[in-house]
């Protein structure tokens, strides 16, 4: 690890650059089947996060104790006792949620993006490092599933941030007096316009979920890791088998390829 | 004396061009057109005219931002927009069929890279996504002919939604053979008159731009599996035939050169796999309709039908397998 790491760095990846589910195309099971509605996408997010925080901070701090060879069956223990948790906590304080979400939150456990951000970076680096990796790829996860609940829930439905209060109960009783979300359909129906269903169907998600890819990788264009420069007999096709590179010696006159060929 | 051309393959072309098949085409959906503005009244026409702009708009469009040359001129966004009208009701809202001309022309057809690299056949892609977004306007059928009592929207049910609940006998409430055949039903605005599609469909045999393996295989399926399910009904086989979408899918949706097989053996698992999937759909499912799914399903395993039924080339043979092969 060349690269010189900084906290602010190792979050904000989490956006867009390397956004699990935008760019890295983890976690997609949950992301196509809770986006119908914002309220889920919210839900879904902030208990991925919470797992992801959670396990990255146990894993970074046992990483030094877990055998390699038995690393993966012991990630999953770590990440399906969080799991397990916090599908408690969600069940005993946002019932509503738990009936929305249904077998997706238990099935956290097997998100690709927990165990794959244990093992590629908590398991490498220390705990602070990786408790904000999980943060910046929590809020990633989350927005990325906002923006395409938001996208397939106004033009699918006709409504937006529509049973808020499931969420909202956590904070009391009639928060924000009461309010539910906004509810175009009426409107809609004024003007002689109603919603696509299509966009809450399965197909109409796929459809959301690449133009959406298409848009984060235009976004993120040219801001990868540039390429690497290869010099001398590195860039070369027939460096493996070419005597004058396995002499040792660096760079030669293009003849040796050619003869080769 | 002409000079001797070294050049590559192919040395030999011929003078047809996709402006010229798509303009043959169009004129053939003539008749359809004609047929559907005496059937349902000038508001099928204002439809059609609104699909075709809007393909072509947001063809041009859609080019113009990914930065690509520009396709308006091959005509075959006004193929897809009439296409796709056709498979509209009389009393679809203006604003739906943007959307799905939207479907059909920038998500199937330009996102997959244009003309000749669609998946899926566009028309069909925007009818499908209109059919399950929009399903109660998309089966709101008008009483043919209503448009002359200065009636709005006598709403009726389809030939295909009466045959659903056959048993053992033709229901009476359907039209007659003969006004089916002319087109005297409820349906989409260029399904509904089978001469007219004929003479379309014939115009385009002849003048070569399609062969008639496809909606034959096609037509004739349907047909087989219709009189066994029949219990040999040829009344009730002449119904399903005439009803619903077959014979404006089978001549000018599942013959679209981009979403079907090139090779003859691959036409004819094409249409005949169409066919069977209609007939599931029809007899076994909840839709009264799986034309435009069916076709979709196909289209999809087009690349497959093209590989088992690629042809040999001519002298081959095919080489046995050694012993120790089979072994392995």
């Amino acid at each position: 690890m060349a690269e010189k790491k900084s906290l602010g760095k190792e979050f904000t990846k989490g956006l867009i650059k390397e956004n699990p589910v935008l760019r890295l195309v983890l976690g997609t099971c949950p992301t196509l089947a809770v986006t119908t509605s914002v309220t889920n996408a919210i839900g879904m997010g902030v208990a991925a996060t919470i797992v992801l925080v959670c396990s990255n901070i146990a894993i970074s701090a046992l990483r030094k104790i877990i055998p390699s060879k038995v690393r993966i069956p012991a990630y999953i223990v770590v990440i399906a006792a969080f799991v397990t948790v916090v599908q408690m906590l969600v069940k005993a304080f946002v019932p509503a949620l738990d009936t929305a979400l249904g077998a997706f939150l238990p099935l956290i456990v097997v998100n690709c993006i927990i165990l794959g951000r244990a093992e590629a970076f908590a398991s490498k680096n220390p705990v602070l490092y990786s408790a904000v990796d999980g943060l910046g790829m929590g809020v990633g996860f989350t927005a990325a599933l906002c923006l395409m609940g938001t996208v397939r829930e106004i033009l699918g439905a006709g409504t937006f941030l529509a049973g808020i209060q499931d969420l909202l109960v956590l904070f009391g009783d009639n928060v924000l007096g009461g309010w539910n979300g906004f509810d175009f359909t009426s409107g809609l129906d004024k003007i002689g316009l109603s919603s696509i269903t299509f966009f809450i169907l399965p197909a109409g998600g796929f459809f959301v979920y690449g133009i959406l890819m298409a848009v984060a990788n235009k976004l993120a264009a040219g801001r990868g890791k540039p390429k690497a420069e290869l010099t001398g007999c590195a860039h070369c096709p027939m460096a493996h088998s070419c005597t004058i590179a396995l002499e040792g010696k660096d760079g030669c006159d293009g003849s040796a390829k050619e003869a080769a060929v | 004396m002409k000079k001797l051309i070294v050049s590559a393959s192919p040395h030999a072309r011929s003078n047809e061009t996709v402006t010229g098949i798509m303009l043959d085409v169009i004129i053939a959906l003539v008749p359809s057109l004609i047929c559907s503005v005496v059937i349902f009244g000038f508001r099928s026409l204002l439809i059609t005219a609104v699909c075709v702009a809007c393909c072509v708009l947001f063809e041009y469009l859609a080019r113009k931002i990914m930065k690509r040359d520009n396709t308006i001129g091959d005509l075959s966004a006004v193929v897809t927009g009439m296409l796709l009208a056709f498979n509209m009701p009389v009393s679809i809202p203006l604003w739906m069929c943007v959307v799905g001309c939207f479907f059909a022309i920038v998500v199937v057809k330009q996102f997959f890279g244009g003309i000749g690299k669609n998946f899926v056949n566009p028309a069909i892609g925007g009818r499908i996504v209109m059919l399950v977004s929009f399903s109660s306007a998309m089966t709101s059928w008008t009483e043919p002919m209503s448009w002359l009592n200065g009636v709005d929207a006598v709403s009726t049910a389809t030939p295909l939604a009466v045959l659903k609940d056959f048993a053992g006998e033709v229901s009476s409430d359907l039209p007659s053979l003969w006004h089916m055949f002319l087109g005297l039903r409820g349906g989409s605005l260029g399904e509904v008159s089978t001469v007219a599609i004929l003479i379309g469909g014939l115009y385009l045999i002849v003048k070569r731009v399609i062969k008639p393996i496809i909606p034959l295989c096609f037509v004739g399926t349907v047909a087989v599996i219709m009189l066994i399910a029949g219990k040999g009904d040829f009344t009730y086989m002449a119904y399903q035939l005439l009803s619903g979408g077959l014979m404006l899918g089978a001549f000018f949706m599942a013959t679209d050169y981009a979403t079907s097989p090139i090779t003859n053996w691959g036409k004819v698992v094409f249409g005949v796999g169409c066919g069977l999937v209609t007939c599931v759909i029809r007899l076994f499912a909840n839709l009264p309709e799986g034309v435009s799914y069916a076709i979709i399903l196909m289209n999809i395993l087009v690349p497959h039908i093209e590989t088992l039924t690629r042809p040999k080339p001519f002298g081959t043979v095919k080489e046995k397998k050694t012993k120790e092969e089979k072994a392995v």
